[in-house]
C-alpha cells in the first residue's frame, strides 16, 4: 500500500515545508476554528459546572410555600387578612397529595445576633426537622447535622454557617462543643455547615444562618403551630411546577382563601428555576456549537479554496509529474494527503492550545469551585480530531479532482 | 523501435483542425532523428503522440512492439515512466526540489526506495557533470545546467527513447553546443534519440532529418556528415 510509504510522507512534508507562507495561511483558518470550538465548549461547560456547584445539594424538584396577606375577600373574610401556614398542613398535604415525597415545615427568625465570648455576629435563625437536609443539604463540614432526637428532647444545640463560625470562633477551626448565645439563650454548637452563599437560598444566606431543631425553636420562641415556610419535594416523575397547584388548591381550601387569590400564597419552585437554567445552558451550548462549527467550516472552506488556487499554481508542476510517470491516482493521493496532513496538524495545534488554556482556567478556579470542569474529555478531543480528518478529506476533494484532470499536455501549454 | 502507420489527428473544436494527415514513420533502435518543421506544421502534436502525452484518431503507433492506443491514464503514465525520457525547451524542473531530487523523481513513481533513488540520481548527475551542484535548487543553476539536470532526469529510468522538444530553444549557442554534444554522446552509447526543433543547426547534428509540413512528412533526409551543414562551424548556429 502506497499510503504507508515513507517516501510519500517525505514528498508531502517536502512540499508543505518548502511553501511555508502558503502552508501557514492555509493552516491558520483550521487552527483558529478548532481552537475556538474547543475553547467555547470547555468554557461553556466550565461555567455550567461552576453554577452547578452553587446549586449542589439543593433538590432539583422542590418547592417552597410562604403565607402572605390575602388580596381577595372570601367566605365572609375581608381582603388583606393575615394568615399562617400551620403544622397540621404537613399532615394534610401528606394525606391528599401522594405525588409529594417530602413535606417539612420550618420557622425563621431574621435579624438576631449570636454572641460568643467577646464576639458577636448578625444571623438569621432557622428551625428545621432533620428531613430538611433532603430539600437542601447543609454540607456538614465539622460535627454532625441536626437529628429528630435533638428536637424531641428539646436540646439546645445548633449547626452554624461557616461565616458565623469564623466570626465567633476565629481561633479554632472546628468550634464544635463551644457555646453561643442567641436572645439570651445558650446553645451548644454541634456542627458547621459548609454551604456556599451562591445558588438558591430560601430564608437567608446559609453562611450567616444558625440552624436549630424545629421543636427547640418552636418552644423558645413560642411559635405554637405556626409555620413560616413549607418546603416540599415532589417524586421524580412529577414535576413540581404541576404538583404545586394541587398543594396550593388544598392550602387555600383549608385556610379559606379565594381560589383565584394570587397574592395570598407565595410559591417558589426550584424545578422551574433549574429548568430555566438548564434551558439557558442548552441555548449556550447550541450557540457554542454553531459558532465553533461555523468557524471550523469557514476554515475548511478556506483550506479548500487555497488548495484550489495552489493546484492552479502548480499546474505545471503536476503536468511535469504526470509527464515523467505519475498516475492520476498519484496526483490525487498527493493533493488529498497534503490537505489532510495540513488540516490535522493545524487542528491538533488548535486542540492542544485550547486544552492548555482550559487547564489554566480550571486550575485558577479550582480553589473556589473544586468541581468546576473546564477541561474537555479525551473523547471530545478524539471526536474533534476525527471531525478534522473528515473536513480535511472534504476540503481536499475538489482541488484533488481538479488536479487529477490536469493533462501533461495542458501543463506544457501553460508556459 | 518506433513504427507509425498512417497517423491522423484532428483537434475538435468550433473549427475542427486536421493537424496530422497520415504520418508514416519508422525509427530504428539507436537512431538519432531530428524532426523539423515550421510552427503549426504539426511537429509538436507528433511529438506529443510519440510521448504518449496525447492520443491519435486513426492509424497505428507501436513503441518497441507495444501498441499504443486508447491507453488508460494509468497505463499511459506507466509507459511514459518506463519507456520515454523527456527533455523540454523550458527544462520543466520542479522549482522547490534540488537537482538531485528532480533527477530522482521518476524513480519515486516507480516505487524505488529513497536511498537507492538518490544514489542513482547522483550517478546520473555525475554523468552530466553536475555532481557538485546536486543540492542546488533549479533557480541557482544556469540554463545549460538546468537542461543537463533535465537530461539526467530523462535518463534515470533507462528509457527506450529520449524525446527532446526544442532542447536548445532557451539556451545560448555555447550551452546549446554542450547540450547537443551530450545528446550525441548518449546516441553513441546506443540510445534512440528524437529531437524536435526548428533550428537547422541543431537538426543537422542528427543522422536523419524528418521534414514536416502541413501535417505530412515532406521528406526524410539522411545526414551524411555534419560537414554538409549549411550553417557555421560545428553545425551549431543560432
Amino acid at each position: 500500500m502506497k499510503l504507508f510509504d515513507a517516501d510519500l510522507w517525505e514528498e508531502i512534508f517536502d512540499s508543505l515545508r518548502k511553501n511555508r507562507t502558503r502552508t501557514f495561511l492555509t493552516a491558520f483558518g483550521i487552527f483558529w476554528g478548532v481552537f475556538m470550538l474547543i475553547l467555547l465548549m470547555g468554557g461553556g461547560r466550565g461555567l455550567e459546572t461552576m453554577l452547578g456547584e452553587n446549586f449542589a445539594g439543593a433538590a432539583s424538584n422542590s418547592g417552597f410555600m410562604i403565607a402572605n396577606t390575602t388580596s381577595e375577600p372570601y367566605k365572609g373574610f375581608r381582603s388583606g387578612r393575615a394568615w399562617h401556614l400551620e403544622l397540621e398542613d404537613v399532615e394534610r398535604i401528606r394525606n391528599t397529595v401522594p405525588e409529594i415525597s417530602i413535606v417539612t415545615p420550618t420557622i425563621r427568625r431574621w435579624g438576631a445576633r449570636a454572641l460568643a465570648n467577646d464576639k458577636s455576629c448578625g444571623i438569621s435563625l432557622l428551625g428545621q426537622y432533620a428531613d430538611y437536609s433532603l430539600v437542601d443539604n447543609p454540607k456538614i463540614k465539622f460535627g454532625r447535622a441536626l437529628t429528630d432526637a435533638d428536637g424531641l428532647q428539646h436540646r439546645k444545640v445548633c449547626v452554624i454557617g461557616s461565616r458565623v463560625a469564623q466570626e465567633l470562633f476565629p481561633d479554632t477551626e472546628n468550634p464544635c462543643g463551644q457555646f453561643l448565645q442567641i436572645d439570651s439563650i445558650n446553645y451548644c454548637v454541634i456542627g458547621v455547615s459548609g454551604k456556599a452563599s451562591g445558588g438558591i437560598n430560601i430564608g437567608g444566606n446559609p453562611q450567616t444562618t444558625v440552624y436549630l431543631p424545629y421543636e427547640t425553636m418552636r418552644q423558645m420562641y413560642n411559635r405554637g403551630n405556626e409555620v413560616d415556610i413549607l418546603a416540599l419535594v415532589a417524586k421524580d416523575q412529577y414535576p413540581m411546577s404541576e404538583v404545586q397547584y394541587r398543594v396550593e388548591a388544598l392550602l387555600k381550601r383549608v385556610h379559606m382563601i379565594h381560589p383565584d387569590d394570587t397574592q395570598a400564597l407565595i410559591k417558589v419552585n426550584t424545578e422551574a428555576i433549574f429548568s430555566m437554567i438548564d434551558n439557558l445552558f442548552a441555548g449556550v451550548s447550541i450557540l457554542v456549537w454553531m459558532i465553533g462549527l461555523g468557524t471550523l467550516l469557514a476554515g475548511a472552506i478556506g483550506v479548500s479554496n487555497i488548495m484550489v488556487v495552489t493546484v492552479k499554481e502548480r499546474t505545471t508542476e503536476i503536468g511535469i509529474r504526470r509527464a515523467i510517470g505519475a498516475t492520476p491516482k498519484d496526483i490525487l493521493t498527493m493533493v488529498m494527503s497534503e490537505s489532510i496532513v495540513l488540516t490535522l496538524i493545524a487542528g491538533m495545534s488548535g486542540i492542544s492550545l485550547a486544552v492548555a488554556i482550559l487547564q489554566v482556567l480550571e486550575n485558577a478556579t479550582h480553589a473556589e469551585y473544586p468541581s468546576a470542569l473546564f477541561q474537555i474529555s479525551f473523547g471530545v478531543a478524539v471526536g474533534a480530531s476525527l471531525l478534522l480528518a473528515v473536513l480535511g478529506i472534504i476540503a481536499g476533494l475538489a482541488p484533488a479532482l481538479r488536479a487529477m484532470n490536469i493533462k501533461p499536455v495542458d501543463a506544457m501549454r501553460e508556459e | 523501435m518506433i513504427h507509425l502507420t498512417n497517423i491522423h489527428k484532428t483537434y475538435q473544436g468550433v473549427q475542427p483542425l486536421h493537424v496530422l494527415k497520415g504520418i508514416d514513420l519508422h525509427i530504428g533502435r539507436g537512431e538519432f532523428v531530428a524532426i523539423m518543421g515550421a510552427s503549426g506544421s504539426g511537429k509538436s502534436t507528433l511529438l506529443n503522440i510519440l510521448g504518449i502525452l496525447d492520443d491519435y484518431d486513426e492509424g497505428e503507433y507501436r513503441l518497441d512492439g507495444t501498441l499504443i492506443r486508447n491507453l488508460s491514464e494509468t497505463r499511459a503514465a506507466d509507459y511514459r515512466n518506463r519507456m520515454i525520457g523527456f527533455i523540454f525547451q523550458s527544462f520543466n524542473l520542479i522549482s522547490f526540489k534540488d537537482a538531485m531530487e528532480n533527477v530522482a523523481l521518476p524513480l519515486f513513481y516507480q516505487g524505488v526506495g529513497r536511498r537507492k533513488r538518490n544514489q542513482l540520481a547522483m550517478e546520473y548527475l555525475e554523468k552530466v557533470g553536475l555532481k557538485e551542484w546536486a543540492h542546488h535548487l533549479p533557480n541557482e543553476l544556469s540554463g545549460g545546467q538546468k537542461q543537463r539536470v533535465a537530461i539526467a532526469r530523462a535518463l534515470i529510468t533507462q528509457p527506450r527513447i529520449i524525446l527532446a522538444d526544442e532542447p536548445t530553444g532557451a539556451l545560448d549557442s555555447k550551452t546549446s553546443l554542450e547540450v547537443m554534444q551530450l545528446l550525441k554522446k548518449l546516441h553513441e552509447q546506443g540510445l534512440t534519440i528524437i529531437v524536435v526543433t526548428h533550428e537547422s543547426g541543431v537538426a543537422y547534428q542528427a543522422e536523419k532529418i524528418v521534414h514536416i509540413m502541413d501535417g505530412q512528412i515532406e521528406n526524410i533526409e539522411v545526414n551524411d556528415g555534419s560537414a554538409h551543414t549549411p550553417f557555421g562551424v560545428d553545425g551549431v548556429m543560432k
